[in-house]
């Protein structure tokens, strides 16, 4: 298997031991009565990362990303932003702005005032904050909607509006709660590039939350899962989705072909897994440490299985024959769902690279369904 | 939907309105009467109107009666607000049933209870009866209407806006009057018309709790009518009547202009 690092950027202060954490996170815990929301949770976050917080609705996210606004207070552990610690320091004092859910924009007050709001709280002079108000709508490409209220912009407007808004500050860190949640996918999509851009062109740090792993993957430099209060996995998008550290990771991001084992052989570098209940043996890199007799994982991603007509080479590793069951066509790509005999489904995807192939794969059709060992990840957690 | 008039739909509805209107449509007309009898028609007059000006009793009441409800609406609607605050924000404090149940009382309080636990207050704390004690009084009784009429409204409120504010860096109290009154100034008006209005026709909690020299507009009519009904009540109470009538439209239309104007600017705005 490859060296995990061919999947990093060249931007990755979390692997330089030199680098100073921006945001440091230590042991913070948030219960509210008996639930406990954060459950002892470290992070660190570096300077001008884009860094996502990613889990599903209650895992902890939101509350975490509140306690760095100031909106909540740990229960216990601290929190560090630049080196100082923000325990006891409200909301108004902290070099943290947010992006809001709902984007929170004062009703009353044209896109101008809401721009101007956050500087006059800083007593900044009136000409300095004309000049900043203007450069904002500019950046945000709202000039010509200035003297609007927020109710007369369109959801996209609004969104924008609300960014320029938290932008205006010059802010240390942006903190977006589900930034991109309340637009349709096109917007979306163009929003994505338009949030990244902006990210790189201002040298801020963003601390995303959102609960869309493909805004996270297409956004962050790292992605922390979380999952009931507790950060799964800490790492880069590509390394989350090639190299996921455990069940709940392998699961959560992306499609997965989850199969569970007994590990029968250990050798040469290479596992063999003894799937008794698909009749299957796997053979995969032992990336992790594991015994002989010990109950393992192993996850394949659908577009890492070939599909085929022909037998493979060895059928007796890393191979299964089944019933093509559903055919997923998404344009792009297609999913194939093949059954096994005892009824198991294997997803398979194939990218449509040619627009005509000559006896495609059908309903009903017998095939083979096969990998290369070092196409699946083991899992032991 | 169903637009057609059926017969039922139209006998209901005049009779409805009739049942609402006719006293005071007839009151109305009583007041133009030439005749000092009250229910025989001798022709059109404004005489009773030129005299209502000139009794000085009646002005002075109706001076009495404005100073009280101005005064005692704004006291209670800042008292009401705060309260609404208070249950729509600290919503894990001990007591806090026992507390909005204590907010509510009041309006299902039968008036004369309160009058007569005002008056006996007033007494046992030596406060000379007057306009003071019928201003005390009626803030403490129009208070929890303002609180009930601002509490709907803060309960719908976004409660991030504040945070927003907060998070650029305003304080609490900049936040308060930055953005949580602006956006509920609706409330807190409509809070304060309902105070107003209460008090301006406030009679028995009125009657426990005044003294001399501060008798209201109620108070003056109700002893008036007990030496017989005059054309002059009469007349005031068309000028009640049409001072109301005017808010109210006035009120309506003003609403019904900002709805429609909002709608436009959201279809306006979805579309570009």
């Amino acid at each position: 298997m490859k060296s995990l690092g061919s999947f990093r950027r060249k931007f990755a202060p979390w692997n330089d031991p030199e680098a100073k954490p921006f945001i440091a996170i230590e042991n913070v815990t948030k219960r509210f009565g008996d639930f406990t929301a954060v459950d002892d949770l470290s992070l660190n976050i570096y300077n001008r990362e884009f860094f996502a917080l990613l889990g599903a609705s209650g895992c902890g996210k939101s509350t975490l990303l509140r306690m760095l606004a100031g909106f909540e207070t740990p229960t216990s552990g601290r929190i560090l932003i630049d080196g100082q610690d923000m325990s006891g320091i409200p909301p108004y004092k902290r070099p943290v702005n947010m992006m809001f859910q709902s984007y929170a924009l004062f009703p009353h007050m044209t896109v101008e005032a809401n721009i101007a709001f956050g500087l006059k709280q800083d007593g900044m002079p009136k000409n300095e904050i004309e000049a900043r108000v203007a450069e904002m709508l500019k950046l945000v490409k709202l000039e010509q909607f200035a003297k609007r209220k927020p109710h007369q912009l369109s959801g996209g407007q609004r969104q924008r509006v609300a960014l320029a808004r938290c932008v205006a500050k010059r802010p240390k860190v942006l903190l977006l709660d589900e930034p991109l949640g309340a637009l349709d996918k096109k917007l979306r999509e163009e929003t994505q590039f338009e949030l990244m851009d902006l990210q790189m062109k201002l040298g801020l740090t963003f601390v995303v939350v959102t609960h869309d792993q493909e805004e996270a993957m297409t956004m962050s430099d790292r992605i922390a899962v979380m999952d009931k209060g507790k950060v799964k996995q800490v790492a880069t998008p590509a390394e989350v989705y090639e190299a996921p550290n455990s069940k709940f990771v392998a699961d959560f991001i992306g499609n997965v072909n989850m199969f569970e084992g007994t590990a029968a052989a250990v050798e040469n570098g290479k596992i063999d897994i003894d799937v008794a209940a698909d009749k299957m043996t796997i053979r995969t890199d032992a990336t992790r440490n594991c015994s002989v007799g010990q109950t393992v994982g192993f996850a394949i991603r659908p577009e890492k299985i070939r599909l085929s007509r022909k037998e493979p080479a060895n059928p007796a590793v890393n191979a299964a024959y089944g019933e093509l069951y559903d055919i997923a066509y998404f344009g792009d790509m297609t999913v194939f769902h093949v059954r096994l005999e005892n009824g198991r489904i294997i997803k398979a995807a194939s990218l449509n690279a040619v627009r005509t192939v000559e006896d495609p794969l059908g309903y009903e059709d017998m095939v083979w369904v096969n990998f290369d060992t070092d196409a699946g990840i083991l899992l032991t957690a | 939907m169903n637009t057609t008039w059926s017969r039922f739909n139209i006998a209901s509805l005049v009779l409805g309105f009739a049942f609402l209107y006719l006293p005071i449509v007839l009151l109305v007309i009583y007041s133009f009467n030439e005749s000092r009898l009250v229910t025989v028609w001798a022709g059109f007059s404004t005489k009773w109107y030129t005299s209502l000006f000139n009794n000085q009793a009646f002005i002075d009441a109706a001076w009495v009666t404005i100073r009280v409800g101005l005064i005692s609406a704004t006291f209670a609607t800042i008292l009401g607000t705060l309260g609404a605050l208070a249950m729509t924000r600290y919503t894990r404090f001990r007591g806090r049933m026992l507390f909005s149940a204590m907010i509510y009382a009041p309006l299902v309080m039968p008036e004369v209870i309160t009058g007569l636990s005002l008056l006996l207050l007033f007494v046992a704390i030596g406060l000379d009866r007057g306009i003071l004690t019928v201003t005390l009084a009626h803030i403490t009784f129009s208070m929890c209407f303002v609180a009930v009429v601002v509490q709907s409204r803060l309960v719908t409120f976004d409660r991030s806006l504040e945070e927003a504010a907060m998070d650029l860096g305003a304080t609490p109290v900049t936040t308060f009057f930055k953005v949580t009154l602006p956006v509920i100034l609706p409330a807190v008006v409509s809070g304060w018309m309902l105070a107003f209005t209460l008090s301006l026709d406030d009679l028995v909690i009125s009657s426990f709790t005044s003294g001399p020299g501060a008798t209201t507009l109620p108070m003056r009519i109700y002893s008036q009518v007990r030496l017989g009904v005059t054309p002059e009540i009469n007349a005031a109470c068309t000028i009640l009547i049409a001072i109301v009538a005017v808010g109210v439209i006035i009120a309506s239309i003003a609403n019904k202009r900002r709805e429609v104007n909002r709608a436009r600017d959201e279809q306006a705005a979805a579309r570009n």
